[in-house]
């Protein structure tokens, strides 16, 4: 009886924000010991049904029965204190404090009234080994990786006797080998049998540790289906609410594979260093191409575009636009030679969450639309409107604040921000990271677009495929180096992974020499 | 079910509307309570309704009133500025000792008293401006960095004066607190000035989006080219030349300047109106007639009080409890 009782059933959830309805009757049911896929695209719920199942927010309506009783959880403290536990998609952790804390906060074992600190080391080491994990327990999380950071997260999760683990994008941090290692902590959880809602918009990772998926669009429930009786274009169709056939036509991604007319040089970067993140970096983009920069986490990836952008010091190397040297000693100077930097991380380093679509928009426009110092409003309203429309931003209007549009229309926000200044050099970190899979292929057709109309590109992406489909060229980095450059006709999953794993022959000899100093 | 239906069928726009109300509650939530204090005071108390008792709270109120725009500014770059009082105190103690030892330039009619205006208050100008060095240059905590003038400035102004009470009798620099052209206060009308300056500033210039943006998420503002540590530093510059422009009305109104009290507990009463008037301490947002509004609460309360022979030290507590409300009230809900 036992087996058949789900231990998640959530029904009839409806939930409405100010101007939208998020959701709308839908459902989630997961087994006992069930990995759980809940898949969709951004704005499509999955987020807004989380944080009702943990009590983050208030539902409208509908019911939630979890291990056979009707809940209500208040605050995700509840939720968690009854075998609810939240994994986020940021790392919710406090850098400051050592792991062992981190895990235990708010439940630190105690002696006398006091912290009994040698009893919670030993715990903490105890759970983390669980997971094929060895640290010193007692040294600021901040010292760690994120993907080790993730880890200590799950670790915490776990340990509350949880009957379920929500991971919201788990993996957006970790490279191949650690995603692998999550893994084998999701099928041991499995084991246990603690259930898991596993959220992702890796299609490849829903397949691997899997069982059944919930497919959410427009605030409903469109499918539950077990993993196994769904194939990954069907998905992907039910997520688009789209026929197989337009899914089939219109590839995985919304690059055009063609490689485009490299024009003149644009930018040269030579020998870049900055810090102990960058150790040499040579590249260059044309105007009118598309080059990817490829490189598992901590290869120095964003540190590149950083550098260049002016954001971070270099202490050696050279870049040139033209053909003649450049230093910009700010962004401000990276942007008035005309480079636009669309950052990784959208909430910490890009919207302004409080202020509107329209100061968002025009941020970086401001100098160009203000005379002596005054914003010329209509101006500025004429540029949002016109972004707007042509991205597809969808907005209550440009008066609404950034933070309550879902992911993927912030990015578009954030593209806006730097298309409208007609920038001739576009660098994009993670362009699609964490976006649904319809807003993905639109902004990946729109960097296609932009680079036809000759403006260079450079992309930073985890994704192969992006990759593989959307670059003239890749440059691959490891350690910190440029170990590698792919022309077109070269491109493939294989040689970019060969590439970020053992760099490419050429570049041995520099690494010998790197250790040899060292 | 029927319920279900319904939510459903609504056209979405609808659902804005107590979100809306809400807003409304919270922008104007501050001047309602100015409105009743005002409408009590005027069924209450018989001496309120006379001009002599406007001008009166109006005077009172004007160099809180100035000090504290400057401290919106600062608040909502995400700092905070804890040495307005000390510049009060050092431009008022500079202010004499420039008319009154008869120095060349200073004794020249009417030169010799806008300088002896202009000179104090830009001096208040550099110290914000060492403030401003402190908060960027040196990534001094704002808290910390501004404490130093507050412990020092003070101190720097008791040294200039010796310690002494510095009594003069000067009418034309004393214009700048006691004139009152049309029978206004001519610290009133500074202060209505400034204000409406700085809301016009706030939300038709490149400076105040760069004051939103830097308060709203520094990173952010930083990659999209503001130039971060130039906007700081203006406002603590322009926190100081406010703080300076109050310290000088302060002494002209006293004809008399003390080291030892100009300014005195200024920089908690700036804080006051600030967070009363609705803008948090976070930053990222700010309101300038908010800020006005919430220091004439302040001062409505206090002064209702002590009309009604309330003592000076309920009043206070009495004020508290109007900080805690206001703040309670605008605090950030979560959805």
């Amino acid at each position: 009886m036992a087996q058949s009782e789900p231990l998640l059933l959530m029904e009839g959830i409806t939930k409405t924000f100010p101007g939208v309805l998020a959701l709308q009757g839908a459902s989630l049911r997961v087994g006992r010991g069930e990995v759980h896929a809940l898949v969709g695209q951004n704005g499509a719920g999955k987020s807004t049904m989380i944080k009702i199942l943990t009590g983050a927010y208030r539902r409208d309506a509908g019911s939630i029965i979890f291990d056979g009783q009707a809940v209500d959880f208040q605050s995700p403290q509840q939720a968690q204190s009854q075998g609810v536990s939240t994994i986020y998609q940021e790392v919710n952790l406090v850098p400051f404090r050592s792991v062992s804390e981190n895990i235990f906060m708010g439940r630190e074992p105690r002696r006398f009234g006091l912290i009994d600190w040698r009893r919670m080391n030993a715990e903490a080491s105890t759970i983390l080994e669980r997971f094929g994990i060895r640290v010193d327990v007692t040294q600021p999380l901040l010292q760690l990786n994120v993907a080790v950071q993730q880890m200590v997260a799950i670790a915490r999760a776990v340990s509350f006797r949880s009957k379920l683990v929500i991971m919201d994008e788990p993996t957006s941090s970790l490279d191949e080998r650690e995603v692998a290692t999550l893994f084998d902590v999701i099928r041991q959880l499995k084991q246990e049998g603690v259930s898991v809602i596993f959220v992702s918009h890796r299609l490849d990772e829903l397949y691997a540790v899997c069982d059944r998926v919930t497919i959410m669009r427009d605030g409903q429930t469109v499918d539950d289906k077990p993993m196994a009786g769904i194939t990954k274009l069907e998905l992907v169709a039910r997520m688009l609410g789209k026929e197989l056939g337009e899914v089939r036509r219109l590839g995985t991604t919304g690059f055009v594979t063609a490689t485009h007319q490299a024009k003149q040089e644009l930018l040269t970067a030579h020998g870049l260093q900055s810090g102990h993140k960058l150790h040499g970096v040579d590249l260059d983009v044309r105007a009118g191409e598309i080059v990817g920069l490829a490189g598992l986490l901590g290869s120095g990836r964003t540190e590149v575009a950083r550098a260049i952008f002016g954001a971070d010091p270099i202490d050696a190397g050279e870049i040139q636009m033209d053909g003649a040297e450049v230093v910009f000693k700010s962004p401000a100077d990276a942007i008035n030679a005309g480079i636009g930097f669309c950052s990784e991380d959208r909430k910490t380093e890009g919207i302004i969450p409080y202020m509107s679509v329209r100061e968002n928009l025009t941020l970086a426009l401001l100098p160009v639309l203000a005379r002596n110092g005054i914003v010329a409003r209509d101006k500025q309203q004429a540029i949002v409107e016109q972004f707007i429309k042509r991205l597809g931003i969808k907005t209550a209007g440009p008066d609404q604040k950034i933070r309550e549009l879902s992911g993927g229309n912030q990015q578009k926000v954030l593209l806006a921000r730097w298309l409208c200044l007609n920038p001739r050099l576009l660098i994009l970190d993670e362009p699609t990271r964490g976006i649904d899979v319809g807003a993905k292929g639109e902004i990946q057709s729109l960097i296609n677009e932009l680079a036809e109309g000759g403006l260079g590109v450079l992309m930073i992406s985890s994704e192969l495929e992006e990759l593989t489909e959307g670059c003239d060229r890749v440059v691959v980095l490891r350690d910190g180096q440029a170990v590698a450059e792919l022309a077109h006709a070269d491109l493939s999953e294989d040689a970019i992974m060969t590439a970020m794993a053992h760099g490419a022959e050429s570049t041995t000899d520099q690494q010998v020499g790197r250790h040899g100093e060292a | 079910m029927a319920k279900l239906d319904r939510v459903a069928g609504l056209p979405q726009r609808r659902f804005a509307l107590p979100e809306r109300f809400r807003a409304v509650g919270q922008t104007y939530g501050a001047l309602a309570v100015l409105l009743l204090l005002v409408l009590y005071n005027l069924v209450f108390t018989p001496s309120f309704r006379t001009l002599a008792a406007l001008n009166l709270n109006l005077t009172q109120v004007a160099t809180t009133v100035i000090v504290a725009t400057g401290m919106t500014l600062v608040i909502a770059t995400g700092g905070i500025d804890l040495s307005v009082g000390s510049l009060m105190a050092i431009a008022g103690a500079l202010a004499p000792m420039l008319f009154s030892r008869n120095l060349p330039l200073f004794n020249i009619p009417v030169l010799g008293t806008v300088l002896a205006w202009l000179v104090p208050i830009g001096v208040a100008g550099l110290f914000g401006l060492f403030n401003g060095m402190l908060v960027t240059t040196f990534r001094i905590q704002p808290i910390i960095a501004t404490l130093i003038l507050y412990v020092g400035g003070r101190g720097i102004a008791q040294v200039a004066t010796s310690g002494n009470i510095q009594n003069f009798k000067n009418p034309a620099f004393q214009v700048i607190g006691l004139a009152r052209p049309l029978g206004i206060p001519v610290q009133v009308i500074l202060m209505l000035v400034i204000v409406a300056i700085a809301a016009w500033v706030m939300r038709a210039t490149i400076f105040g989006r760069y004051v939103l943006a830097i308060g709203g998420n520094e990173p952010a503002a930083r990659l999209a080219g503001v130039p971060v540590a130039r906007i700081k530093r203006m406002v603590y510059v322009i926190s100081g030349l406010l703080a300076g422009l109050a310290g000088l009305i302060v002494i002209a109104i006293n004809s008399s300047s003390d080291a030892n009290r100009v300014g005195l507990g200024m920089e908690l009463d700036a804080i006051a109106a600030v967070a009363v008037g609705g803008t948090p301490l976070t930053g990222g947002r700010a309101t300038i007639g908010g800020t006005l509004i919430g220091a004439l609460i302040i001062q409505l309360i206090r002064s209702t009080l002590l009309s009604k022979g309330v003592p000076f030290a309920v009043a206070q507590i009495v004020i508290a409890g109007i900080i805690l409300l206001a703040v309670y009230v605008q605090r950030q809900r979560k959805v």
